[in-house]
């Protein structure tokens, strides 16, 4: 095990469990907010915790408000979305600052970095002023700069939001190539599923302070058991608790489905929590009550419809679930027989064989905290 | 505002009667100026200034803002860091008494000195017994000029130090930089504008203190009667020489202001 982390940090009602095996890379997704920066500055020793360790290689970093390491022992890397190039040196002294503060000679440092850049291809710009250089090569140079102090560890921390649509592949370019050797651990912050896919081995979630799904990147985005993680994939996302017959939500109403992937039914324990998860286009979307099974079927009201090429994107608010929005997705041609407009009532309807049920650990509200693995 | 090289106002409307005052305003500085240029007396300005009482004054004046512009500087410097990155408790307080001799009235400062200091002061008992005198020597008058021209560096280099954030000082410890490299190779040179403004501006007030150097160092020639006391001392006996030295600061002046502007366009 390379990096273990169990820490609090109250001031942001933070409480994280995370461990990352060596050369493991995981994505941190989450909504603003939601703690993932707080989470990396607790890593490089920007912060201290309240309570809780981080351990790096069994080394502690930090536990408890005890025993902190500062940053510039910890071998743990950051790049962040800016490039923050030290404006006052050249391309090549910004990437030998990591192996000069660590002792080595001049001469070194600078071989040092001339093949770093090499790795990142930017060694033709090693004489250049950080000014001189465009957003995906400035961010190029600091990923030279993070690698050339050998970090145990590295944090990144969205580093490709900031970066123009054209800069932003040549630098997951890079990252992928760096990452991937799989020598190296790393924490990458995204709230991108394409960089998450492209760049990570694994995904956490982290919502209000807590990590509320950890699995694949695949998994996570394709069988996701927290709302945001089904916000990222696309997906509607129901909370409830399970029954014999599927799984009840807060409002009484039960939704009957497939077991999720890999999944027997004998984990379906009544009782416990789960959620339902369906694509908006298995949605049916009806003016008035289709009558029949009451199951997998509520009333709501449109909040927004926008045209998604072929389809028209409905979301509406469930009446009697309020704070879950579902969407659905019907034909253009739909859309206009029934005259959809925000503030209109409508019936939503999902066969259960579209439906694929979850179970979860945690309560079955916002904010659920559910270590799947 | 934004004011185009021909003079045209562009961006919000100002109403026209704003440049009636602000022209009086202007005036109220370039008029002094005029005044100062009409009274001094060309043809003997050379040896007016290059007097042995002038020289002198000149070189104790040189040589005094100098050591308090290096004392602002060793001293300025920490006190700009705690305040803008100490994370000290009580910050705003500290700031404040910075402040204070910014606003206090300068003869107010040297009688402050001077209790404190003098051969009668609160320290001056203690300070005698191992054989030091400030009072009334070069020392106080460097004493004197630091007191005052502090605030500049500090708040100048404060400023600098907020402006520019602790980004990359972050980076530079995950980097494996220790806090003494991080503060010499990153820091200093990150806030090098701002530091020699500040430091220009020390240097200028200092020059220029006259109030806090009178009552707490007097007025000795060569060792305590620096230009503004000179030419002070002359303004009745000989105007023509004071007006002489004044121009002589004057261009001192412009010169601090054209450097200090300087450095700020390259920001």
């Amino acid at each position: 095990m390379s990096l273990h982390v169990d820490v609090r940090f109250a001031p942001r009602d933070l409480d994280v469990t995370l461990d990352v095996a060596t050369g493991e890379v995981v994505a941190v997704l989450g909504p603003n907010g939601a703690g993932k920066s707080t989470l990396l500055a607790l890593l490089a020793g920007l912060l201290r915790p309240t309570s809780g360790q981080v351990v790096l290689d069994g080394t502690v970093l930090a536990a408890g408000p005890g025993t902190f390491l500062p940053p510039h022992r910890r071998g743990v890397g950051l790049l962040a979305q800016d490039a923050l190039l030290f404006p006052h040196l050249d391309v090549v002294g910004n990437v030998a600052f990591g192996p000069r503060s660590a002792g080595a000679s001049r001469a070194q440092a600078r071989s040092r970095a001339l093949d770093v850049l090499a790795e990142v291809g930017m060694a033709a710009f090693a004489d250049r002023r950080p000014r001189q250089l465009s957003g995906g090569q400035a961010q190029r140079v600091a990923i030279a700069r993070a690698l050339a102090a050998d970090p145990r560890l590295l944090l990144l921390d969205e580093p490709l939001a900031a970066l123009d649509v054209g800069a932003a592949p040549e630098v997951r370019q890079v990252l992928r190539r760096v990452l991937g050797r799989g020598d190296r651990s790393a924490v990458l912050v995204t709230h991108e599923p394409l960089d998450a896919l492209a760049l990570a081995d694994r995904a956490v979630v982290v919502e209000g302070g807590r990590v509320v799904e950890d699995g694949p990147v695949q998994q996570v985005l394709t069988a996701p058991r927290s709302r945001f993680a089904a916000q990222l994939a696309g997906l509607d996302l129901l909370p409830g608790t399970f029954t014999a017959d599927g799984l009840r939500t807060p409002d009484g109403g039960l939704v009957t489905g497939l077991a999720g992937d890999g999944e027997g039914n004998g984990e379906r324990v009544p009782g416990r929590p789960g959620v339902a998860v369906f694509s908006p286009s298995a949605v049916a979307v009806h003016v008035t009550d289709p009558g029949g099974s009451p199951r997998n079927s509520w009333v709501a009201t449109v909040v927004d419809v926008s045209p998604r090429g072929e389809v028209v994107r409905v979301r509406a608010r469930l009446d009697r679930l309020p704070g879950n929005d579902v969407l659905a997705d019907v034909t253009v041609a739909a859309a206009a027989e029934l005259d959809l407009a925000p503030g209109v009532t409508v019936h939503l309807a999902v066969k259960a064989t579209a439906v694929r049920l979850h179970p979860t650990a945690g309560p079955p509200s916002d904010g659920e905290r559910v270590p799947v693995r | 505002m934004t004011v185009r090289r021909g003079g045209a106002v562009e961006g919000s409307a100002l109403p026209r009667w704003v440049l009636v005052p602000a022209a009086v305003g202007l005036l109220l500085f370039v008029l002094p100026l005029l005044g100062i240029l009409s009274r001094v007396p060309w043809t003997q300005f050379v040896p007016l200034v290059t007097s042995d009482s002038s020289l002198a004054a000149l070189e104790l004046s040189l040589r005094t803002a100098t050591a308090s512009t290096v004392l602002c500087v060793l001293l300025g410097v920490p006190m700009a860091l705690v305040l803008a990155r100490g994370n000290v408790p009580g910050t705003r307080v500290l700031r404040s008494i910075v402040l204070l001799p910014l606003v206090l009235p300068p003869v107010v400062g040297g009688m402050a000195l001077l209790w404190t200091l003098g051969r009668s002061g609160l320290l001056g008992p203690a300070l005698s017994l191992v054989g030091i005198q400030v009072g009334f020597t070069t020392a106080a008058v460097v004493i004197a000029q630091t007191f005052v021209s502090l605030p500049f560096l500090v708040l100048s280099l404060e400023g600098a130090l907020l402006t520019a954030g602790d980004r990359y000082e972050s980076v530079a410890a995950t980097l494996g930089a220790r806090p003494g490299r991080v503060l010499v190779r990153i820091t200093v040179p990150l806030v090098a504008p701002g530091l020699v403004s500040g430091a220009v501006l020390a240097f200028a007030r200092a020059l220029g203190e006259f109030g806090a150097t009178l009552t707490f160092a007097g007025s000795l020639q060569g060792v305590t009667r620096t230009l503004p006391l000179e030419v002070y001392l002359l303004r009745e006996t000989d105007p023509d020489a004071a007006a002489a030295l004044s121009l002589l600061l004057v261009v001192v002046a412009v010169v601090v202001v054209v450097a200090v502007r300087g450095r700020r366009n390259v920001l």
